[in-house]
């Protein structure tokens, strides 16, 4: 079973949320942590582990070959990124706008655009005993985080049976690379905190998972801090609080050293325990 | 010669439009016949990415072989501008399209490179 630990709000706490329940998961468990925030992969800041698998994460891009091409301005018609430009002695592409959708190089009457590979990132797999870690981590100058999240999901289901336990640790927002780590996960964890901000952009967060036609819960961070107004909107849109972390100056100061929180604060081990349970009564609910 | 501006409205007594990617028309200017000719690039509006590529193609379309413009273009812009030969001059923002003609004809703009 796939768990997508997202947001709408930044710095709400997925990641504290991830590792730590994945830590806590893993003793009695075999769980996947996969960090699909590409942009800023933290997860394994929290964990030591040994390397399994590396690899480098390349999309496809066009290359215009000058020889072959006859000016004929197809490629710069059929592109619907704008990533593709006749200047008249040449054709230009523009690699950051293209979504590889290999249009162009399809579409050219004399093949002047062949594909090619282009680094955009790297995939880790690392384990410590029970728990594995996947990341990816895209490269510095490269604005397309989808495709990476793509190619490391394809990784976990071609690595991983179906009834393993993934947490998938997603980018904050609602943007395409949310979309990309939410869209096909079984169920989905809002993190979120009970202030207006936190509100508001879970809000979003729920509109667009709902329209995903994903399950979703919400585990309020910082419990204690803001108002009442985040249970309120769950209770009216009948979205299960699955836990609340206490607001604790302890937790913040783990967190800072990079470390683990539930060894150290029980208040926050406890309230991670009932978000075992809830993923614990899905998968059986899924199962039967 | 033809000069393009990016321009606010369809006349030379417009506003410039000191964008260039997003500017909302282009407006050519033809030395030779004395003539306007516009476009009209408000569709680049919806574009999220690539605004001044498709712009950049609007103005070859168009002939031009000195663009006046305000900021000055972007990365891509520029690297599309320098290749195709499309002398570029920048600061005319403020004016309307006429006195940045003239500014430019008088040799007071900046040539972007």
């Amino acid at each position: 079973m796939r768990v997508a630990i997202a947001s709408g709000k930044g710095g709400t706490g997925k990641t504290t949320v991830s590792v730590n329940l994945a830590d806590l998961l893993a003793r009695h468990r075999p769980v996947v942590l996969a960090d699909l925030d590409v942009e800023e992969p933290n997860s394994g800041l929290f964990v030591q582990a040994e390397t399994v698998h590396e690899e480098a994460v390349h999309r496809m891009v066009p290359s215009w070959v000058a020889d072959q091409c006859t000016f004929c301005g197809v490629c710069q018609e059929v592109c619907q990124f704008n990533a593709l430009i006749e200047t008249g002695s040449e054709v230009m592409v523009f690699r950051e706008l293209c979504h590889s959708c290999y249009a162009c190089s399809e579409l050219c009457p004399v093949e002047a655009l062949p594909m090619t590979p282009m680094k955009i990132g790297d995939l880790s797999h690392r384990r410590s005993g029970s728990l594995d870690l996947v990341q990816g981590c895209l490269d510095i100058g490269q604005e397309q985080a989808v495709p990476l999240i793509a190619h490391t999901l394809d990784y976990l289901g071609a690595r991983f049976s179906k009834d393993t336990l993934i947490l998938c640790d997603a980018p904050p927002g609602t943007a395409c690379s949310m979309i990309e780590a939410v869209k096909d996960a079984d169920f989905v964890l809002l993190v979120t905190e009970p202030t207006p901000f936190g509100l508001h952009d879970l809000k979003l967060a729920v509109e667009t998972v709902r329209g995903l036609g994903r399950p979703c819960a919400v585990v309020i961070n910082r419990h204690g801090l803001g108002n009442a107004d985040v249970e309120a909107y769950c209770r009216q849109e009948g979205i299960p609080v699955a836990a609340r972390l206490p607001h604790s100056r302890e937790a913040a100061q783990c967190y800072a050293r990079g470390q683990l929180i539930h060894p150290h604060v029980p208040e926050v081990a406890a309230q991670l325990e009932a978000v075992a349970g809830f993923i614990q009564r899905i998968e059986q609910e899924g199962a039967a | 010669m033809k000069i393009a501006f990016t321009s606010q409205g369809t006349t030379p007594d417009a506003p410039m439009d000191p964008r260039f990617g997003r500017t909302a028309f282009l407006l050519v200017y033809d030395e030779e016949s004395g003539q306007y000719e516009h476009c009209d690039n408000r569709q680049v509006e919806g574009v999220a990415h690539g605004a001044a590529v498709q712009t950049a193609r609007r103005l070859f379309e168009m002939g031009a072989q000195v663009l006046v413009t305000g900021n000055g273009p972007g990365g891509n812009a520029a690297s599309v501008l320098q290749r195709s030969g499309v002398q570029t001059f920048i600061g005319a923002g403020g004016m309307t399209v006429e006195r940045a003609y003239a500014a430019w004809k008088s040799g007071k703009l900046q040539r972007f490179e």
